[in-house]
């Protein structure tokens, strides 16, 4: 569907390329992709249940190109694309967006980790995945294979399109925040060091700052030799680890929670709760806060207000609500 | 412990001369006082300052320096600022050399030689030049041309004023871009004074100064009828490790760290445009 | 000679391994994916086919104290830093990866000598393990590797009911006469193995690649294809294949100033990162295009270039498995070359 959808864009002129997936050598592996052409489209284009590439970001260079970009995003990736206009990163006027609604994308790695090896083919049946392999067919339940933000998805609601495919959906009540509560309920110890525990797995790769629609600096503070805080060492002391901390903060508030960071962490860093700690505490000291879902609100930390709260007083008269 | 190529030398700076409102020449020796190595002409070496960084400076000494080795610096950036500020007897570490080196002892040997350097592109040509002119009968006719933007900016001026200019068989042709009131010589931009002079095409070229000159004196000695076989630049790229490893410089199948930074023009021809 | 092991023994053999030197087996780590890892009672070797992060991880670290400083005015004191190292053992490395060993060893004991990977190299026992269970992303066959024959100083093969153990060097030798307790006998069993593995192995639906565009002398005829721009387009300039690959080897030479003293050191960098080649005069590179093609071009081409053919790659997948995008040398391969040329 989304396929008949580009080809009509690119032949009736309504775009001038359409940002998209191509697909690869397996079912599972789609790389996200500009298509120039209708021919284009119908060699390579691909969509499915692999498709989980929030594309919003590359709508930064790609509505600069000159010419109008048609777009397909999913409910969450609206919500990266929103707060990416109201940071003015994005020409909306440039930009066609295909709404797509969505069931939830697949991880492939959740996939080998349900003991599938050698995936050589994916084929949807209803809510199970049959899944070929070298070693003779599976089928897996296909919410026990969601990738990490679909499992915890917020919202079925596109927050942005020109055009629908599918229902528009709701914002849904999600359970994102159990395991931030879960943490929350630690000892300062035990957090720390369950914190120590996955970032001592960072190898400074920088997937998830560049996957990351919010870090959207032309230049990184981490990249820029005159900063004084580059530093490419890997995390093995506490230092180190600071950089997913203090990338924690600089998005803080405007982090829509769209998960790219931990679906894209090749050493399965649990990313997104740092985040979502934000996002909790952001809900709890100002009210709810959800970044990306409309043009109006001004993302609490960065708006003040006479009825801010102060945090450290909340939290010393037991961490309610102000 | 066991020395690695990575491991520099401490080295004390003896000497810090002006040369140009921003390039200074700095003389390096040894904790015990003597040349801390020898080279040949073109070759470079890291020098750096723990805190600062390591950067590798091409060594515009000649071998046939018997004390030191010297480096002629541009401000240009966080290693070059720092040496720019500090004073004499400042020790900083150094290790190399590093790099092919011109073929001053084979291919340069017997010819007429031309010389075009522009700014501080003058700083690798000079070990090459004074080791010439040390042996001046190995070699034919040397030309040396010059320029920079202004006379401020030429590098080594006094030197090349009171020894270069009164040698014979040697003839330095100097240029600046623009008039000024205390200059008399030349004016104009480096490839087409080489173009006006117009050396005979059997001559061996040796060139250094910013992409831009680079290109222009190359299309004009194009057109003189000489061969990119006889013509020879050093590149710069950026380095960390100097031994051929670590990446960085590596264009094709060259590492310039190593396999450079001396290249002719036909064996550029051979790699990717990415100098 | 061939040797084994009852499989229900295992540990028995690696508690023996580590009483004589340090054991580094593929274990699981708490996110489940698999590492080399300390041994310590207890400790399973992870059932995955290989690990997230390559085997070069013990020879070319993350990140590595090279020398410190110590500068008080104008006076430069040098400070010995180097880990001290033991001799220890890797087990389980896979025959990918020992072909990445190789590879570095071409590039860091390639005069001068990189004596920091060398003493790693020189440290080390190398016990490798035949694969059992071949990916759809291995594509080593391409390379000329065997994953059923392992070389090392120790080859091995894990049967359904033993581990079969055949030293190949003076090294694997000295450790074996350590284990009295392995059996006699196993050729069979390896063999029966072997056979079951090569047959997956001619199966594998990317171990016939035709590479015959790429290799020495091809730059030019590479350097500028067009394709590049789409191959690249998608890409996020992070490192994961450069981290994860066990022959990419470029590094950064940093240093850290504790206020008390400067410790250089050195860490893994990616040639696919922005300031990579970025100079105070400029930077030969410019887009992710140019660092993109940098990447495949030295493995494909370069390295090869020089040396004698031998590509830069060995197969072992993990970039495909790990690209956040999903691109990879595969794709380039069937763009550039083959099919697509």
């Amino acid at each position: 569907m989304l396929q008949v959808k580009a080809i009509e864009l690119l032949e009736s002129g309504a775009v001038d390329r359409v940002l998209g997936w191509k697909k690869g050598d397996f079912f599972y592996d789609l790389t996200p992709a500009v298509f120039e052409s209708a021919d284009e489209v119908r060699r390579e284009f691909a969509y499915g249940p692999f498709a989980g590439a929030n594309l919003s970001k590359y709508l930064i260079a790609e509505s600069r190109r000159g010419g109008k970009v048609g777009v397909f995003l999913k409910p969450c990736d609206t919500y990266s694309l929103v707060q990416l206009l109201k940071e003015h990163r994005v020409l909306r006027e440039n930009v066609y967006v295909v709404g797509v609604q969505c069931e939830g994308m697949c991880d492939i790695e959740k996939i080998r980790d349900a003991g599938c090896a050698g995936v050589t083919a994916v084929e949807e049946d209803g809510d199970r995945l049959k899944v070929a392999t070298l070693y003779g067919e599976r089928t897996v339940d296909r919410r026990d294979v969601l990738l990490e933000k679909c499992a915890a998805c917020k919202s079925r609601k596109l927050v942005i399109y020109d055009e629908l495919i599918g229902e528009q959906g709701d914002v849904i009540d999600s359970n994102r925040f159990d395991k931030v509560a879960a943490l929350e309920a630690m000892t300062p110890e035990q957090r720390y060091e369950f914190w120590r525990g996955e970032l001592s797995r960072c190898i400074r790769c920088n997937a998830c700052r560049n996957v990351c629609p919010a870090c959207s600096c032309e230049k990184c503070v981490f990249d820029n030799p005159d900063s004084g805080v580059r530093n490419k060492a890997a995390a093995d002391s506490f230092e180190e680890n600071m950089f997913h901390i203090i990338r924690a903060f600089h998005v803080a508030s405007r982090c829509t929670d769209c998960g790219e960071c931990s679906r894209v962490c090749p050493q399965h860093i649990p990313l997104h709760l740092l985040n979502r700690k934000f996002i909790k505490d952001i809900n709890e000291l100002y009210g709810e806060y959800q970044a990306g879902a409309d043009f109006d609100s001004r993302p609490p930390l960065m708006d003040f207000t006479q009825g801010d709260c102060e945090p450290s007083i909340v939290y010393q008269r037991g961490g309610a609500k102000a | 412990m066991m020395r690695d190529p990575l491991i520099p030398a401490v080295g004390v700076v003896t000497k810090i001369r002006v040369d140009t409102p921003d390039v200074k020449t700095f003389r390096v020796v040894g904790l015990d006082g003597k040349k801390p190595f020898e080279h040949i002409p073109g070759q470079c070496a890291m020098l750096s300052v723990p805190g600062v960084g390591e950067a590798l400076f091409s060594i515009t000494s000649s071998p046939t320096e018997p004390d030191f080795l010297e480096f002629s610096i541009k401000k240009c950036g966080c290693v070059t600022d720092w040496l720019h500020a500090m004073d004499e007897g400042q020790q900083v570490t150094l290790r190399g050399p590093y790099g092919n080196g011109f073929p001053v002892d084979t291919d340069f040997a017997g010819k007429d030689l031309v010389f075009v350097a522009g700014g501080i592109g003058l700083a690798p040509l000079h070990s090459v030049i004074n080791y010439c002119r040390h042996y001046r009968d190995r070699y034919g006719r040397i030309d040396i041309v010059y320029g920079s933007r202004s006379k401020q900016d030429l590098v080594d001026y006094q030197e090349i004023l009171d020894t270069w200019c009164n040698e014979d068989g040697i003839n330095v042709h100097l240029t600046i871009d623009r008039e000024q009131p205390d200059w008399d010589g030349h004016v104009g931009f480096v490839p087409n004074y080489v173009k006006e002079l117009g050396f005979d095409t059997s001559s061996t070229v040796v060139m250094c100064g910013p992409p831009i000159m680079i290109k222009f004196t190359l299309a004009g000695l194009m057109e003189l009828g000489f061969a990119r076989e006889t013509i020879y630049t050093t590149l710069e790229l950026r380095m960390k490790c100097a031994l051929g490893k670590c990446g960085r410089c590596n264009i094709g199948s060259k590492y310039v760290c190593k396999d450079g930074p001396v290249f002719r023009f036909d064996q550029l021809d051979e790699l990717p445009d990415e100098y | 000679m061939m040797k084994r092991i009852p499989r229900g023994e295992i540990d028995r053999l690696f508690a023996a391994l580590a009483g004589m030197q340090k054991l580094y087996i593929p274990a699981d780590d708490p996110s489940g994916q698999a590492r080399f890892t300390p041994w310590a009672e207890g400790m399973a070797l992870t059932q995955r086919l290989n690990t997230a992060r390559s085997a070069k991880d013990l020879f070319f670290p993350q990140v590595e104290n090279l020398v410190g400083f110590k500068v008080t005015g104008k006076q430069i004191e040098m400070i010995e830093t180097r880990d001290p190292l033991e001799d220890f053992i890797l087990f389980g490395v896979r025959a990918c990866d020992l072909r990445g060993f190789e590879i570095l060893d071409s590039v860091f004991l390639s005069d001068p000598v990189d004596t920091y990977y060398q003493s790693r190299r020189q440290h080390a026992t190398v016990v490798t393990l035949a694969c059992s269970r071949p990916e759809e992303t291995c594509f080593c066959g391409n390379f000329g590797i065997d994953p059923a024959e392992p070389g090392g100083d120790v080859s091995c093969w894990l049967t359904e009911d033993s581990l079969c153990w055949r030293a190949n060097t003076e090294k694997g030798e000295a450790l074996t006469a350590a284990l009295p307790f392995l059996e006699d006998g196993g050729e069979d069993a390896a063999q029966a193995q072997r056979e079951a593995v090569r047959e997956i192995a001619a199966r594998l639906p990317l171990n016939r690649l035709d590479l015959s565009a790429f290799g020495p002398g091809k730059t030019q005829a590479l350097f500028n294809r067009p394709e590049w721009k789409r191959l690249s387009e998608a890409c996020l300039g992070c490192g994961t294949c450069t981290f994860v690959c066990p022959t990419c080897q470029c590094y950064d030479i940093e240093e850290f100033n504790d206020g008390e003293t400067v410790r250089r050191f050195r860490c893994w960098d990616s040639c696919m990162y922005s300031d990579f080649t970025q100079m105070s005069a400029g930077q030969p590179r410019p887009t992710q295009l140019e660092r993109f093609r940098q990447r495949f071009m030295h493995k494909l081409v370069y390295y090869p270039d020089n040396n004698d053919g031998a590509f830069g790659c060995v197969g072992c997948g993990r970039c495909l498995q790990k690209c956040p995008i999903h691109m990879n040398i595969v794709k380039v391969v069937k763009t550039l070359g083959g099919d697509g040329a």
